[in-house]
């Protein structure tokens, strides 16, 4: 019981350091005395925290929805060319029509972001379920050989600067006003857990889903444009954050299992956790500079993942 | 009743089933033997909708496989997978609990949790249902799968060589227990197993495919069934 209490926990404190860190000073007291501190707290410090629980646990629920899709423990959306297809579709907009509202971005992003993701479906399917890390590494160099042709196409329109926005994420530029679509997140990753079950069946592969009436096909392309339209809003307002969708749904899935009607909250929330404290690492190490997230949950969720991969598993729970 | 008519299919390009016109009663075991290669699997997965045949109809009673939706023939036929596909960390009550899909699709009722501790404990798996499957043994993982099908509460039971990986005792209580869910439960079982033995012991009615008349033939086709 003690243990189920951690998550919370964590996220009720973090959430609470977050608003009260930052390079302007800011103390419990002057939100309620000073109007200007009180602006800051509602057009900055707020939108901040919502973007960076969001962006945590709606990536980790991608993750974990990508992870039964392709039956292997080792992808996640970021690096097996979902997120790279997002900033495809980015690139592309901003080439093609500079002036295009976020939504347009958006809306091409998710759609490049699926296509590339049915590619590596495509692929991880036809490998051997037997080599899971053959899948995997095959994903990197997907993901890669489609991030390396973005930074090509950057380079050749003088955009290299520009598309290290997408692809670094980072805070610091959330502002209300300019996050707010990314509650359409939320939902997705809300509407997804409505079909937790049916993920899980398909985790357990095509026979068993068959054999239980699900339809196959289509449970397979709703869970794919799930993940694709998280990762497009994820990399269009906040860029690429490695790593919490591949860590968060395997210590969870350690820990409590594979069900995911059962683990899907807990991985929302271990996402959010995590995120939020990598973010607050990112604003207190150099301070006043900030450090992007990304950068700093590439080196904690290395750690992480070496560890996941040399710790015994649980025998019995 | 399991009617076939006219059934072909294709592996690749090589022919496996030619034309079968085959009837499999209702209520009773029918066991599917003969040696690998000769379309039993073949057969069970086109009946199990997993695969759609070259041409030919298969009926479950009034429902049309591949007509019908795949829901509504969920909770008339369940197939028992073979065990190496499972791979995600469930506990056992959690894996028969899915064989309860069909019917709440999503939103679990008492009368569910009811039915998944009836097939857990028909089963004897009282004492490993909050393992986790990747701790038990092939012939317990095994049991747990086919709770998980017994869970489904179908009318029919399509098994595709459920005794693979079990032992002399295991396959026997395997085998009885097959007989206790027809003549107790009345459910219709399809096995496809390797060993006339126990075809011959546990099922009412065999179909046996040989190298001189296999199951893909027409020739062979109506002398295939007997008692």
């Amino acid at each position: 019981m003690s243990r189920r209490l951690i998550a919370p926990l964590a996220l009720v404190t973090l959430s609470i350091l977050s608003l009260f860190v930052g390079v302007t000073e800011i103390g419990t007291g002057d939100v309620l005395r000073d109007p200007e501190a009180r602006a800051l707290m509602l057009t900055s410090r707020l939108p901040r925290l919502f973007a960076v629980l969001i962006t945590g646990a709606s990536l980790a629920i991608a993750g974990a929805i990508m992870q039964m899709l392709v039956r292997n423990r080792f992808v996640e959306p970021m690096t097996v060319g979902t997120g790279q297809g997002a900033a495809l579709g980015v690139l592309i907009v901003t080439i093609a029509a500079p002036g295009a509202p976020l939504l347009v971005q958006m809306t091409l992003a998710a759609a490049t972001a699926f296509g590339t993701s049915l590619g590596f479906l495509a692929i991880a399917h036809r490998m051997p379920p037997s080599q899971p890390f053959l899948v995997a590494l095959v994903g990197l160099i997907y993901g890669g050989i489609i991030g390396a042709g973005v930074t090509f196409v950057a380079y050749q329109a003088d955009l290299l600067q520009y598309i290290d926005i997408w692809t670094n994420g980072e805070f610091s530029g959330i502002l209300q006003g300019r996050y707010e679509t990314l509650w359409l997140a939320a939902a997705v990753a809300g509407l997804a857990y409505l079909a937790a079950d049916q993920f899980s069946i398909l985790g357990m592969g095509r026979t068993v889903s068959i054999g239980l009436g699900l339809n196959y096909g289509q449970v397979m392309l709703f869970g794919l444009a799930a993940v694709s339209l998280v990762s497009a809003m994820t990399v269009t307002i906040v860029g690429m954050i490695p790593f919490v969708g591949l860590v968060v749904p395997n210590i969870v899935s350690r820990i409590m299992g594979d069900d995911l009607r059962r683990t899907l909250p807990q991985i929302a929330l271990s996402g959010a956790v995590l995120v939020l404290g990598a973010d607050i690492l990112a604003r207190v190490l150099r301070a006043p500079y900030e450090m992007p997230v990304g950068t700093v949950l590439g080196i904690m969720g290395a750690a992480l993942f070496l560890w996941l991969l040399y710790r015994p598993a649980p025998r019995v729970r | 009743m399991i009617r076939i008519t006219d059934l072909s299919h294709n592996l690749g390009t090589s022919r496996v089933l030619h034309g079968i016109d085959l009837t499999i009663p209702k209520g009773q075991i029918t066991a599917l033997i003969g040696p690998n290669g000769a379309g039993k699997s073949t057969l069970l997965s086109l009946i199990a909708r997993l695969d759609t045949p070259l041409s030919g109809r298969i009926d479950v009673d009034e429902l049309q496989v591949g007509a019908c939706p795949t829901d509504v023939l969920a909770r008339r036929l369940a197939i028992l997978p073979q065990t190496p596909e499972i791979a995600p960390r469930l506990s056992v009550a959690e894996l028969v609990g899915f064989g309860r899909y069909p019917h709440h699709k999503g939103r679990p009722t008492p009368e569910d949790r009811a039915r998944v501790s009836d097939a857990i404990a028909l089963l004897s798996l009282d004492g490993l249902a909050h393992r986790s499957l990747d701790t038990l043994s092939g012939g317990q993982r095994q049991r747990a799968l086919l709770a998980m099908t017994v869970a489904q509460d179908t009318d029919y039971l399509l098994l595709d060589e459920p005794l693979n990986n079990l032992d002399i005792a295991a396959s026997r209580s395997l085998m009885t227990l097959l007989r206790r869910l027809c003549e107790d439960f009345g459910r219709t079982v399809v096995v496809v197993l390797h060993d006339i033995n126990y075809a011959s012991r546990y099922a009412d009615w065999k179909i046996l495919s040989t190298p001189s008349c296999p199951l893909g033939s027409r020739a062979g086709a109506m002398q295939l069934v007997w008692r």
